[in-house]
């Protein structure tokens, strides 16, 4: 492992540029509780790699006097804590960012505290961070803040997580130990919807396992930290979403030229691309990409240009420009995921100023739905929320503004709260789902309705969800359960992969972001068919609890029953009936759920099938007494 | 620009990102200034300025606090930028510490750099009622400066509370301030040296030649080689300025300044120095090293 390598001769030095400016960012935060060791973790990853300068060694050597150091005689934290305060305290009390670069990829750390009332800052840095490392003292294990920092990264939309098991040496390089906290882990953060844990075992005051694998840990067979940190694939989401541009600054130097200035927000825009204004849903067509550099045949996510439309639209700051056909929500009310950061708590009923990328609106604090406990999840009503509390809450803005889900989103989706007397940022929230009733589009109000429409096929409309893994049985139930209702003169529709995905949502693969889509998409066919009297059984894996919660949200006052057909991995993978796991087992097929991607299984189904033990025909006569007793 | 490109390279997402956060100022404040020091990082972030507002002008004036013991060469360049460019130059020197003479000799590093410098930069800032002032300081050029947002709050009185600040989320910033009150706004937070280097070169960025090695008279004080830029520096019994090919890895005021023995004449070279070195940046600045956490306390008193 070497530092940044110098160029040997000017000739190479346009050659050695390129290859400077193509690296690739990793941005990572440190997290964990008091004492673990952040700071001297994130110190030894730059001594390890011969970042340190000369001036910088000589003043870290003197200040280490009086602390404790290392076999080097250093005391890493030294470099990281930068404020006096914190110096004296022996604690980090705000986060710090730390830039370095190897020959393979520059970073930017964020070190964050564990001292439990600097929460928020923690929340701050995962807010802009890939990767998180989450640091446990190997003798203590996961303790309260690492529950906490763990549901605050998942809340954040952190996807991989590295579990630093420091101070392995205290604990004498014991595999056990560092096996029980590896388990203990996977298992406490199983809902956690992280994409990717890896454990690595760690001494960062005696550098095992951070550059170089450590003899000390033979039995630890993965790679060393620095070189988890330079392979890690982190994807270019952004890029293969739905077009948004939130205009940030209209540019008008004179009467000819009036152009609209911000950043790309996700997806792309190329020259003569048609845009809707996501407000007025006035249509424009992009004319012009402008720069200093010369205008522009497209611009990528993240890019800042200044676009210029075919016609004249009323746009000013705040406006959202999208793609015509995926339009983010337009509305004045939402659900979302509120971390407070304030000594003042959050009421109901309060009325602060909401920020959600160029837009600024009054908002209202309508309801806090419950907090959830942030070391052990499980949520309670609440009157409140207090300092470094997560609460469900709904907001309604005085005005409606351009969102999407934060899930789908992150510029679009998250936002912040202002005091609007003293002007503190109060908390940060991440939109869950506009709230329906509150689309400011007029849905026509017949005089025919469901109940009518239902009366006269002689049922009341359902919608059965079923959840599991490929092969568990779902499609085998729906089926049986269909016969049994169409001999009995019901009218029932299954909605499955085959008759979706093919047709009505071909257009979506299989990424996360596309998931979520496919079954908003699959969730809102099944209101309308619900709504036209039918009775509805749904056959995806939908693997995750947030889409099952967003599919009984669009619901709304529909009966809806979530089956899970609970059979265990192992057993579907012996079925394998159309040979998916084996291929997935392969890396044939990518983000397979229970192999490449998660399957997070619900905590609250209505109905739990146990497909390992019972026959498909056993399962279908529970599920259809269950349908006909509600 | 061609029509391959996947993702944006690390300095075009740098770029983005500070045009972004200079138009969320524009957007905000109605009354923003630049800060403007004439080195490498204002430069780069003029450029950046006129990038963001393109094909307006820089919507808002540049100020420079004048000590009145800059370069020569830096007031040269400043007064070519303004007249090339065409944005509003505003200088401000501190009148009193003229009248009492205050300078780098007689009152020291740290009393010099308090009148002229931060007690200039307050009174410009009231004078001027600006509500909101950019600069072009980075993360990881010191340890305090590694924890500054990138929309700082500041007091009434211009200071800084490190304990208070605001948490600052995603790419939302909170540009609110009451009456009084101002935001100090860092569009560079998250460049390193290396990367201001490879973008000068990159987009061919004009800066002050005192970047490049020249030969220029300097004498050595306790292992800091000063350039000797007019006759008003007090040479010791003795002392005799020699001419060396030196260059400035960061620019200030010339009696407080350190040259680096260097050959760098070209961006080229100095890159390739810059990468063999094992100095920091800052260590060419006397008035970093005066006492432990100075940086902080200046920060803390309104400097920058």
């Amino acid at each position: 492992m070497t530092a940044q390598i110098a160029p040997a001769a000017e000739t190479d030095i346009a050659q050695w540029l390129e290859e400077q400016t193509d690296k690739s960012l990793l941005r990572f935060l440190t997290c964990g509780s008091v004492d673990d060791g952040k700071s001297t973790l994130i110190g030894r990853l730059l001594y390890d790699s011969q970042l340190i300068l000369d001036d910088q060694l000589a003043s870290l050597q003197s200040d280490s006097r009086n602390r404790n150091v290392g076999e080097e005689g250093i005391d890493f934290s030294l470099l990281v804590d930068g404020l006096v305060a914190e110096r004296e305290q022996g604690i980090t009390i705000d986060v710090a960012y730390r830039f370095f670069s190897t020959d393979k990829r520059k970073f930017i750390v964020a070190d964050t505290p564990g001292h439990e009332q600097y929460t928020r800052n923690m929340a701050t840095g995962a807010s802009n961070a890939d990767v998180a490392l989450l640091l446990i003292d190997a003798r203590k294990g996961i303790l309260t803040q690492t529950r906490r920092h763990s549901f605050i990264l998942s809340l954040l939309g952190v996807k991989h997580v590295v579990l630093v098991v420091n101070k392995i040496d205290l604990v004498d390089y014991d595999r056990e130990t560092f096996a029980a906290i590896d388990q203990g882990f996977r298992a406490f953060s199983a809902d956690l919807g992280f994409e990717s844990i890896v454990s690595i075992p760690v001494s960062a005051l005696r550098g095992d396992n951070i550059v170089t694998r450590s003899e000390r840990t033979p039995w630890f067979e993965g790679q060393p930290l620095l070189g988890y940190l330079e392979t890690l694939e982190v994807g270019q989401q952004a890029q293969d979403r739905p077009f948004r541009f939130p205009v940030q600054w209209v540019n008008r130097p004179n009467l000819d030229f009036r152009g609209f200035s911000g950043t790309v927000a996700s997806g792309t825009v190329k020259l003569g691309d048609d845009v809707l204004v996501a407000s007025s849903r006035k249509p424009a067509r992009v004319d012009r990409i402008v720069t200093m550099d010369g205008d522009r045949a497209e611009a990528l996510a993240g890019e800042a240009v200044t676009l210029v439309l075919d016609r004249e639209v009323d746009i000013s700051r705040g406006d959202v420009l999208a793609q015509p056909g995926r339009v983010p929500d337009y509305s004045n009310q939402f659900q979302a995921q509120l971390v407070w950061m304030a000594d003042e708590p959050a009421y109901p009923g309060r009325s602060y100023l909401l920020k959600l990328g160029s837009q600024l609106v009054p908002a209202t604090l309508t309801d806090l739905k419950h907090r959830t406990n942030v070391n052990t999840l499980e949520r309670s009503a609440a009157k409140n929320l207090a300092l470094n509390e997560v609460g469900t809450v709904t907001l309604a803005t005085d005005k409606p503004i351009a969102f999407d889900a934060y899930g789908e989103n992150e510029t679009m989706g998250g936002f912040i709260l202002i005091d609007r007397i003293n002007n503190l940022t109060l908390g940060a929230g991440t939109i869950s789902f506009g709230l329906r009733r509150a689309q400011n589009l007029s849905y026509q109000q017949f005089d025919v309705n469901r109940e009518v429409r239902a009366r006269l096929k002689g049922q009341t409309p359902q919608i059965v969800w079923f959840t599991g893994l490929s092969g568990s049985g779902k499609s085998t139930v729906a089926n049986l359960v269909e016969k049994r209702l169409t001999a009995e003169g019901r009218h029932a529709y299954i909605l499955d992969g085959d008759n979706v995905r093919h047709g009505l949502n071909k257009d979506l693969g299989f990424t996360d972001a596309a998931r979520v889509e496919n079954i908003r998409r699959v969730a809102e066919v099944a209101r309308l068919m619900a709504d036209a009297g039918l009775i509805v059984l749904v056959s995806f894996i939908s693997p995750f609890m947030n889409e099952r919660r967003i599919a009984r949200e669009i619901a709304g006052d529909i009966d809806f029953i979530e089956a899970y057909v609970n059979t265990p991995l192992d057993v579907c993978e012996a079925r394998d009936p159309k040979g998916f796991y084996a291929r997935a087992r392969a890396g044939d097929i990518k983000n397979f759920t229970g192999i490449s991607s998660p399957f997070e299984a619900p905590e609250q189904a209505d109905i739990i099938l146990e497909g390992a033990t019972e026959s498909p025909e056993a399962m279908a006569e529970v599920l259809y007494r269950k349908m006909v007793e509600r | 620009m061609t029509s391959k490109r996947q993702a944006l390279t690390h300095l075009e997402r740098l770029e983005s990102q500070s045009i972004e956060i200079f138009r969320e100022v524009a957007a905000s404040f109605e009354r923003p200034v630049m800060m403007y020091s004439i080195g490498k990082d204002s430069s780069v972030l003029l450029h950046l300025a006129r990038k963001a507002f393109f094909p307006s002008k820089i919507p808002f004036p540049l100020l420079h606090i004048d000590t009145t013991w800059k370069f020569r060469e830096m007031i040269a360049f400043r007064d070519r930028m303004a007249e090339e460019y065409g944005f509003e130059l505003r200088v401000h020197t501190n009148q009193e510490g003229v009248a009492n003479n205050i300078n780098p000799f007689d009152h020291g590093s740290s009393r010099y750099t308090d009148i002229m410098k931060t007690a200039a930069l307050r009174q410009a800032l009231s004078a001027g009622q600006y509500d909101a002032a950019i600069g072009g300081a980075r993360r990881d050029e010191e340890k305090s400066r590694a924890k500054e947002r990138i929309f700082s709050h500041r007091n009434a009185a211009h200071a800084w509370d490190p304990k208070n600040q605001r948490p600052e989320l995603w790419r939302v910033f909170n540009t609110r301030i009451n009456p009084g009150e101002s935001m100090r706004v860092f569009p560079l937070s998250n460049w390193t040296e290396l990367d201001i280097w490879t973008y000068i070169h990159a987009e061919q960025i004009p800066i002050v030649p005192l970047y490049f090695a020249a030969k220029r008279p300097v004498v050595e004080r306790s292992g800091t080689l000063i350039m000797i830029d007019d006759d008003r520096y007090r040479l010791e019994d003795g002392e005799r300025p020699r001419e060396e090919m030196v260059r400035f890895r960061t620019l200030g005021c010339y009696p407080l300044t350190g040259a680096i023995r260097s050959n760098a004449a070209s961006l080229a070279e100095i890159i390739m120095e810059m990468q063999a070195s094992t100095t920091s940046e800052r260590e060419g600045r006397l008035i970093d090293s005066d006492q432990a956490g100075s940086m902080e306390k200046k920060k803390q008193e309104g400097y920058f």
